[in-house]
């Protein structure tokens, strides 16, 4: 593929020859922005879900609430540190540090813009690029997945165990529908650098329709939606979020794998989560929207790709990439964990590999018949690509035809009774095929701890578990 | 690990044995981190710490190979080693259970010196082979072999795939069609055979359940004073035991009562609770003797 080399677009051969003090000053502002983005990706969620839901949110601390996560924070930080006497001390200490520091790692190779000057000095908003930069996220969320197992294991309770040990299946299961996804994405950019896929997105093909002259779309989202919606899915189940948020389900396991946790450890447990829900929403904007290239409509004026501008496109793509997270979380219910792990491994992996083999198919087909690629993506690739997820949508469809159509049923007003059921008022056949129920005249037999004593008198109300009656001296005797 | 070291590194290569600054740091960082790993890894006693161990000595080796110019085998080390395979490796320990810790017994009298002695030995061995056959050969770097491997200025990632679907693609099929049947025969190993449609869903599972009499859950067994187990039976109200609480393959055991009126020992004597439950409760006089509940002398007429 070749690179369309603007004079801002940095090459890998760039990287590595900064001065000290701007690989520091690059190494302090990641680390900044990330914190930034933690404590503002909390407020966000817990704004946007509260609109979701009807509610206001947070609006105490600072400016309309925005700086409640801060204050959580802080809070959290001052909070007594609890050791479980039962903890593995050693790997219950280690395992939130395991948990974050490939969370920050992750993000060194995310490009966040193009060449610009910092100082005088020409340097590439990135902090370090590698041929193999997209596996160093690969390899920094495969470490992130230790901080959690151990967590839970460490904690030497029973659902942090079963937290971790959820989390250990989903994330590897998920973590490979996310490899192939990227794989797509390899093979279009010829190379597996983040910053060669940026430059890799930078103009589409010029293609002919009916003699009409256009650009097509660069962007991979649009080019390899498969692999899109596939990246999609599996980053939510990696990064632990609801509708996949099984390893730390409330209803089933209290906290999950950081039940036991308390204060700082558990606060480097929360910033890895945002972190990485960062860090996976940086990497689509990178792999599949364009990177730090401006989006169409402010692309055609010329300076939108040059300086610090594309900082602002970049960020304004990850907070929308947050948002839909948050939107999932609002909208979807938890899964079951056998539907989330054969979702997992019956659907996505196969479709992934199927969806390899078209793309690959596709480029050894334009690279032997001279077709130019970008045409052969656009107009074959992208048809196969809808039908791919359009038989999948059908496919799914077809499958809960029956419970649709119940559901249809029964909100039309089927076979609900027309009428209220009056059951029959007395004796015991009240009770036959269903639930047993009291007979409207109970009469309750004498406790036989009171004999001789008193007892309750029918139509008394009965049940109420109260006994201070019955240690009042009168007698009545009237057994 | 920066693109910039491995250039000088490639330099360095070209003209001898030097090693650049950067390398020789992270060797005698991580080094020592790696033996470190493989002892921890042989010595604790905890099978979970003894997989940690062993990941750092993996990581280790992953660091070495990006620095030794070779930075898609440093992922491939991470991500399937570290990432995937010692995972799988902590999941099953964690399912063995965190209490479980070698048992320091030696069952062979004097095994534990002769596998230090034979250990040590082998290791010597394979370290002075290694030495004698690598004195003689030229040092020309890895830039440069992979240079010649897949064209000009190829890098790692060109570089193996010209070797993996060149030279090699036949070991590389080979190799993919022997995991390829592990994994089938472990999953014929493992499948139970079912005609389909046998194993129901959880739909019609449920839909099964509210056809029958009993929609709800079976009654849990009994909580009492003295018993709290499987084994003792939930009561119906008329103080016998209900059947359907009955757990499967266990005897169901009567729950004895607690003392009706005091005990024999003149010991409570003078207490407040001397009368027994009831005298402490404050529901009865005392003294009295009325049907014992679970008898069945009290149920309904």
């Amino acid at each position: 593929m070749t690179v369309f080399a603007a004079a801002d677009q940095p090459t890998l051969a760039d990287f590595g020859s900064d001065v000290w003090w701007i690989v520091l000053i690059k190494i302090v502002g990641i680390f900044g922005v990330l914190v930034l983005m933690t404590l503002f990706a909390i407020v966000f969620e817990r704004k946007v879900v509260a609109r979701m839901q009807q509610r206001i949110g947070p609006n105490r601390v600072g400016p309309r609430g925005y700086l409640q996560s801060l204050a959580d924070g802080l809070k959290l930080a001052f909070k007594e540190d609890i050791m479980p006497a039962l903890a593995d001390k050693p790997v219950y200490f280690l395992a939130p540090v395991i948990a974050t520091i490939p969370a920050f790692l992750a993000f060194s190779v995310i490009p966040l813009g193009p060449t610009v000057s910092i100082f005088g000095e020409r340097t590439p908003l990135q902090l370090i690029d590698s041929p193999i930069g997209v596996l160093i996220v690969l390899a920094c969320s495969a470490m992130g997945v230790y901080g959690i197992v151990l967590g839970g294991w460490a904690s030497g309770s029973t659902y942090p165990l079963l937290g971790s040990l959820r989390s250990a299946a989903q994330m590897i299961s998920y973590e490979i529908a996310m490899g192939l996804s990227i794989v797509a994405v390899f093979l279009y950019a010829g190379s597996m650098s983040t910053s060669e896929i940026v430059a890799a997105q930078a103009d589409g093909t010029e293609l002919s329709l009916f003699g009409l002259e256009f650009t097509g779309p660069s962007w991979f989202a649009v080019l390899l939606p498969v692999s899109f919606v596939i990246y999609v899915i599996a980053v939510v189940g990696e990064t632990n979020r609801a509708p996949f948020d099984l390893p730390e389900a409330e209803s089933e396991l209290v906290g999950g794998f950081h039940t036991e946790y308390s204060s700082l450890k558990f606060a480097l447990f929360f910033l890895a989560e945002y972190i990485n829900i960062v860090t996976v929403s940086a990497l689509a904007a990178t792999l599949f929207l364009g990177g730090w290239r401006a989006p169409w409509p402010i692309s055609i004026w010329d300076g939108a790709n040059t300086g610090w501008w594309p900082l602002l496109w970049f960020f304004a793509k990850v907070v929308v990439a947050l948002f839909v997270f948050v939107w999932l979380r609002g909208t979807l219910p938890r899964l079951r964990y056998d539907q989330f792990m054969s979702f997992g491994w019956k659907v996505l992996v196969p479709v992934g590999l199927v969806w390899i083999l078209v793309v690959a198919t596709l480029r050894a087909v334009a690279r032997e018949t001279d077709v130019d690629a970008g045409e052969m993506a656009v107009f074959v690739g992208v048809p196969i690509a809808l039908v791919l997820l359009g038989g999948l949508l059908l496919a799914s469809r077809m499958r809960n035809r029956d419970t649709r159509v119940a559901a249809r049923e029964a909100a039309a007003g089927g076979p609900a009774p027309a009428e209220p059921q009056v059951l029959d008022a007395r004796g015991r056949d009240r009770a036959a095929g269903g639930f047993p129920v009291p007979p409207m005249d109970l009469v309750v037999p004498p406790s036989p701890r009171l004999r001789g004593r008193e007892s309750v008198g029918a139509g008394t109300v009965v049940g109420t578990g109260r006994r201070s009656s019955s240690t009042t001296p009168e007698e009545t005797d009237d057994v | 690990m920066n693109v910039g070291h491995m250039g000088v590194v490639a330099a360095a290569a070209d003209t001898g044995v030097v090693i650049g600054t950067g390398e020789t740091i992270v060797f005698w960082v991580l080094a020592p981190v790696a033996l470190a790993g493989a002892l921890g890894m042989v010595l604790s006693r905890n099978a979970v710490h003894s997989a940690l161990w062993l990941v750092a000595t993996m990581l280790s080796l992953g660091v070495f190979y990006v620095v030794q110019e070779a930075p898609f085998l440093g992922a491939a080390q991470i991500i399937v080693y570290t990432g995937a395979i010692m995972i799988l490796f902590l999941f099953v320990l964690m399912l063995v259970g965190r209490e479980t810790s070698d048992s320091v017994v030696e069952t062979l009298r004097g095994q534990r010196v002769a596998a230090i002695v034979l250990g040590i030995g082998f290791a010597g061995l394979v370290g002075a082979g290694v030495a004698r056959g690598a004195e003689d050969l030229p040092v020309i770097g890895l830039a440069a072999v992979q240079d010649t491997a897949g064209g000009p200025a190829a890098g790692n990632v060109e570089a193996i795939a010209a070797v993996l679907y060149g030279r090699f693609v036949l070991a590389f099929e080979v190799t993919g069609a022997l995991l390829i049947v592990a994994a089938v025969g472990a999953l014929m190993l493992t499948h139970a055979e079912r005609e389909p449609g046998v194993l129901r869903s959880q739909k019609e599972r449920s839909r099964a359940r509210f056809l029958t009499d009993r929609p709800q859950t079976l009654p849990g067994p009994g909580v009492y004073a003295r018993a709290n187990s499987i084994a003792a039976p939930g009561r119906l109200p008329d103080g016998g035991l209900a059947p359907s609480s009955f757990a499967t393959g266990v005897e169901p055991v009567r729950v004895d009562e607690l003392p009706r009126t005091g005990s024999v020992g003149a010991e409570r004597e003078g207490l407040p609770h001397a009368g027994g439950t009831d005298a402490a409760l404050g529901t009865i006089g005392g003294g009295t003797t009325g049907p014992v509940p679970g008898s069945g002398e009290g149920a309904p007429r």
